[in-house]
């Protein structure tokens, strides 16, 4: 029962990424795209986790907490250039 | 312990599916919706109930690997809890700032909005938002 589930997760994140990425590609003004980016990020952190579980390893929670973290940091440094014209006033 | 260990099983396979149904409607809103005001609705859904609901999925199987709490998962929860509406609030500021357009049937009537907004919802009050669908 878990192997299915995991299968049928890891598709429809993978759909979910396949959206996210053709508002990318599509997204008529920059916040739409930097709203994709933002909810890419979020997307491939629930992917790594399922990757983890998937393999029973604990090792790809670091890489799932670090993207966390930088995706956060880039999204507002491009949203406060978007804003100010400059990152560090 | 079989009994403990099939409940497990079917407590993660729902978490695991609910989270991914939720990320793919989310997204589907994102490709989906008219304009960028309508579309930072989907995103905090992904954020919050998917993400959170594959991360209790897997503190879950951790703990039930391990025989014993692992909480490690809780420090993305959390994160993630806390950033998505600082930057939901400056998603939003910056599109208020560049003035993009706006669908007629999006509520709200925003100061910055307004002054190139007089043409075609001249007939709303003030308060725009209080107007019915």
């Amino acid at each position: 029962m878990l192997d299915f589930a995991l299968k049928v997760s890891v598709v429809l994140f993978a759909i979910a990424v396949i959206l996210n990425l053709y508002r990318v590609a599509v997204g008529p003004s920059l916040p739409d795209r930097i709203l994709a980016l933002d909810t890419m990020y979020v997307n491939s952190i629930a992917l790594i986790v399922l990757f983890g579980i998937w393999l029973g390893h604990r090792t790809y929670f670091e890489a799932a907490l670090l993207i966390a973290m930088l995706g956060f940091v880039s999204t507002v440094a491009v949203c406060k250039y978007l804003l100010r014209g400059d990152i560090i006033e | 312990m079989i009994a403990l260990y099939t409940l497990m099983e079917g407590i993660i396979a729902f978490f695991l599916i609910a989270g991914s149904i939720f990320a793919l409607i989310g997204s589907l809103g994102l490709a989906r919706m008219k304009d960028f005001y309508m579309r930072l609705h989907g995103p905090s859904k992904i954020s919050t109930l998917g993400v959170g609901c594959v991360l209790l999925a897997s503190i879950a199987y951790f703990s039930l690997l391990d025989s014993g709490p692992s909480l490690q998962e809780l420090l993305i929860t959390i994160f993630l809890f806390i950033t998505a509406p600082v930057s939901a609030h400056l998603l939003s500021k910056s599109a208020l700032h560049q003035k993009l357009e706006r669908d007629p049937r999006t509520r709200g009537n925003p100061q910055e909005l307004q002054e190139d907004d007089d043409e075609h919802t001249s007939e709303e009050s003030p308060q725009g938002s209080s107007k019915l669908p």
